[in-house]
């Protein structure tokens, strides 16, 4: 039990989340603001240019995908899928943990009131 | 509290700082990097050679993966969100200031959470994913995808960041650099991959590197700085409400 209080205490301040996903969010949307005419393509495809600049000769063709999707609208599905499955379990687990965490609140409020009226 | 509050502002200011000073050297590298190296842009030889390398790192993975399941089964909870933060982070597609777009990892959390081995399957999970469906990366270079992405990155910030740190720094700060390790180590061993693979005629092996190297450095340091914060908020709220699961993974207290 004491080592739950000490955790406790570690609790950051609101402010300071607030703070961290802020700071998240401009990092993230900088490049938007700052670099123009640009339509931020994947750095996996023109990663690969780079290697065709360096090795014109190489054949990356003797291997393919064996599936792709049929087009952009089928693949931003299968990202915003992966994303979703992601999200959901990112919910459930904080949720879950979040709803616990209250409970055990709770009932150990609920026993050290009845505690003290008996 | 104040304290607590003062040191992120110094922070922040450091981030900014660190941003404004990308934003003069954006001109000079324009090229962008690639994450995961697409499907058949590795020889034969190479594609092997990292499957090799990544093969006994599932084994052991898979077995200490078991272990949890079948001995801390309510651990199964944080595996799934150390899953999910994989998937979720690693989906995103971050614009950048080479005009290019990256995406962090993700792997952070699992790493701090439940080592480099079970990161290694988590994190090969997400890239099976997007092999098979989103040509985002492929079966051949899977094996150097997940040595990079899934193995390497994380096993540098376990072994040389997390470890080291958590008895002597605060806790917050080593889990924003062992965050922040992993996600850079991934990019320098996929460039590292890259030259190995394909040296320069001209500069040879480290004239690669650098070409590779010099750009996503950019692209990546601000991604690597937000995944760190964004972990750190994570972590904490698992301080808070997971206590009991981060004692038995002896993730909390000496």
């Amino acid at each position: 039990m004491s080592s739950q209080t000490q955790t406790a205490l570690k609790k950051i301040d609101k402010r300071v989340v607030v703070i961290g996903i802020i700071l998240i969010a401009m990092l993230m949307a900088f490049p938007l603001f700052v670099v123009e005419d640009s339509e931020f393509g994947g750095s996996d495809g023109a990663g690969s240019e780079a290697i065709t600049a360096i090795a014109p000769d190489y054949d990356s063709e003797w291997i393919s995908n064996w599936w792709q999707p049929p087009g952009g609208e089928t693949e931003s599905a299968l990202f915003a899928l992966q994303a979703a499955i992601g999200g959901i379990l990112i919910g459930y687990a904080l949720g879950y943990l979040r709803g616990r965490q209250k409970g055990q609140k709770m009932t150990v409020e609920a026993n050290s009131d009845s505690g003290a009226q008996g | 509290m104040k304290h607590n509050s003062r040191k992120k502002l110094i922070l922040g200011t450091m981030i900014l700082a660190i941003n404004m000073g990308l934003l003069s050297t954006q001109q000079v590298y324009a090229r962008p990097l690639q994450m995961h190296i697409m499907e058949g842009f590795l020889p034969l030889g190479w594609a092997v050679f990292w499957w090799l390398i990544a093969i006994p790192f599932w084994g052991i993975g898979f077995i200490q993966l078991r272990r949890i399941l079948t001995e801390k089964p309510e651990q199964r909870l944080l595996l799934g969100l150390s899953g999910g933060f994989i998937f979720v982070l690693s989906a995103l597609k971050i614009p950048s200031v080479t005009g290019s777009s990256s995406h962090p990892t993700g792997t952070g959390l699992s790493t701090i959470l439940f080592g480099p081995f079970v990161t290694a399957v988590l994190g090969t999970i997400a890239l099976i994913f997007q092999a098979l469906l989103l040509v985002h990366g492929g079966l051949s270079t899977l094996g150097a995808n997940a040595v990079s992405m899934a193995i390497g990155g994380p096993l540098v910030a376990y072994y040389f960041v997390w470890k080291p740190l958590r008895h002597y720094a605060p806790t917050w700060l080593s889990v924003f650099l062992t965050a922040f390790t992993a996600n850079l180590v991934t990019y320098l061993i996929t460039t590292t991959q890259l030259a190995l693979a394909f040296p320069d005629p001209v500069s040879g092996l480290w004239g690669s590197w650098l070409t590779f190297a010099g750009i996503f450095a950019l692209t990546q340091i601000p991604l690597a700085i937000a995944e760190g914060i964004l972990i750190v908020l994570v972590f904490n709220y698992l301080q808070v409400n997971a206590p009991s699961e981060l004692n038995e993974l002896g993730v909390l207290g000496a």
